[in-house]
This record gives structure tokens, sequence and C-alpha cells, in this order.
């Protein structure tokens, strides 16, 4: 065999998950992850204040940009899943989800390229302030004992097999969820960046090779970057999506009577 | 005994694999499901669409953990 592959330049091969622990920028507390959430901060901020500075009945363009966003989620999320009680938590939800829409989408923007979320410490944050407000929510709505015994016992069921079920009502209440809502938005940032990570760097890698076959098959590697980038601004938007309608959905289990 | 062929890399990719195999048939029958459904009652589509992403959601993240763990366990 010829072809053996030589590591372009000084690229990292295979990609490993030290790539995703970037150095600091300004000391080790400001690295390129902080800066791009400042950034998102920023854009947000200045992009609702600023559509919404002069509201007029006849909306402007942004101002139904802005409108039409929060219309989405609060019709199609918060009142979907909550009825009429949940549209309070429409503006919570609406925030959570352009945020999440905008940082991952930072993870295919030139430039930024990495999305702070395809970090745990990012996700962890989010979870961990839905987890927050459905318990808050939970507990100031039933009282701290009841909403427990709502959340753990199941009704209609004979008694001994609550010996089995509360420890699994108490899994899913209160360890599951908050874990599987930060791990699903980071998992699927880390395996996206992984993805275009492994047909960026192949294809630089083919094209290093001393065998013509293998520089010549190299367009391959580069089409799927285009394609999977594409895949990834559906994954970024879908996954902010399924962060909002499970954060409403675990809201609402906290509001129901039973 | 002299080594002939070896085989380098991690196992977790193998098991990986397995472990996606079942999550695999779980989104197969969530979106079979929904395409049946919405294809008897088209007028039911868009109230079911809710609860086919999240039905998706649920069985992705199975899949999502042993991705993670495949990283995370070993090397």
């Amino acid at each position: 065999m010829s072809g053996q592959l030589v590591v372009a330049q000084d690229l990292p091969w295979p990609p490993t998950v030290d790539d995703f622990f970037l150095p600091g920028l300004v000391g080790p507390w400001i690295t390129k992850f902080t800066i791009m959430i400042w950034l998102a901060v920023a854009l947000l901020i200045v992009f609702f204040v600023n559509a919404y500075r002069k509201p007029t009945l006849v909306p402007s363009r942004k101002q139904w940009a802005v409108e039409s966003l929060y219309g989405l989620i609060r019709d199609g999320v918060a009142r979907d899943q909550m009825g009429d009680t949940g549209i309070k938590f429409a503006p919570y939800l609406t925030v959570l989800f352009s945020f999440i829409v905008l940082t991952n989408i930072f993870g295919i923007v030139p430039g930024l390229q990495i999305s702070p979320n395809s970090h745990i410490a990012f996700p962890i944050v989010l979870a961990l302030i839905s987890f927050v407000l459905y318990l808050a929510v939970g507990v100031r709505k039933h009282g701290f004992f009841r909403y427990l015994r709502m959340s753990l016992i199941l009704p209609g069921v004979p008694w001994p097999m609550h010996i089995l079920l509360i420890p699994i009502e108490f899994l899913q209440n209160f360890v599951n969820r908050p874990v599987t809502l930060a791990v699903r938005l980071f998992a699927n940032m880390f395996a996206g960046h992984l993805i275009l990570l492994v047909f960026t760097v192949g294809g630089f890698v083919m094209l290093a090779s001393d065998n013509l076959f293998i520089q010549a098959s190299s367009i391959f590697a580069f089409l799927m970057t285009v394609l999977m980038t594409f895949f990834e601004l559906l994954v970024a938007v879908l996954q902010a999506y399924v962060f909002v309608v499970l954060s409403a959905n675990y809201l609402s289990t906290s509001l129901a009577e039973q | 005994m002299s080594v002939l062929a070896a085989i380098e890399g991690s196992v977790n990719t193998i098991g990986y694999g397995l472990a996606a195999i079942g999550p695999a048939l779980g989104v197969a029958l969530v979106f079979a499901a929904y395409i049946q459904s919405s294809a008897r009652q088209p007028e039911s589509a868009g109230y079911n669409r809710t609860w086919l992403i999240l039905g998706f959601a649920l069985i992705e993240a199975l899949a999502l953990f042993g991705l993670v763990l495949a990283f995370a366990v070993g090397g």
C-alpha cells in the first residue's frame, strides 16, 4: 500500500475530545466560548430592544420578525403544552429558544466555527435554569409535600408496586429530566462539531497523501462538509425547539392538577 | 507467537454501534407511526407533530448517552 496517509501540516488528526477544551485568551477564565456567549447576549438584547423600541399597530419588518418569533413560541409551544396558564412562561421560553438557536448556529458561522453548547458546561446551566424553574413552579402551586407526593406517587396502583415505582419516579422526575435536557443539547452539538471536523480535516489529510487516487477522492470529503453544514443548521434549530418543548412539557406537569 | 495482523483503536466504537441499534429502531417506529397516522387522518398532522418531536427527542437521548459514554469511558 503506497497510499499511506500523512498528517497534513499541524492539524490534529483524528479529532479528539481535547479539541473542545479551548485555551484561555486572557487568563484561564476567558476563552472563545466566553466571548461567544457575551456576543450572543449582546446580539439578542440589541435585536429585541431595537425591534420593539417604537411598536406600531402596523408592524415594521423588524417588529414583525420579533412578533412572529414570539407568537410561534407562545402559541406553538407554551399554549400548546400548558394551556392558557402557560402564556406567562412564553417570554422565558422565547428568550431560551432564541439564545439556543443563536449559540448553536455559531457552530457553522465562519470564524467562530464552534458552538458554546458543545461544551457541557453551558447546556448544564441552561438545563438547571429550567429544572429550578419547574420545581419552583410546582412547589409554589401545590406546596412542597403535595408536589413531592404528586410527582412520586402514582394514583391507582396496588401498594406493593410503590416499592418499585417511587424510586423510578424519583429518578425520572428529579434526575433524568435535567440530565437528559443538558446532555441532549450538548451531545448533538458535540457530535455535529466532530462530524464537521472529521470531514474537513480528513479532506486535508487525504489531500496531503502521496497517492493520486486518495488525493482525488478528498473532493467527496469536502462535499460532505458542505452537506453536513446544512444538516447542522437543521439540527441547531431542531434541538433548540426540542429543548424549549421539553421545558414547557416539564412545566406543564408541575402545573397539572393531578 | 508473532503478530500477523492487528487492529488499533477503541472498542468503544463497536459498543456504540451496538448501542445505537435500539434507539434507531425506536426513532423508526416513532416516524412510522406519525406517517401512518397523518396518512389516515391528514387533519391531525399538525397536532401530532409536537408529540412526534417530543418522542423523537426522548428516544434520541439514549443514543446520545451512548455517544457521550463512548468518548467519556476509557480512551
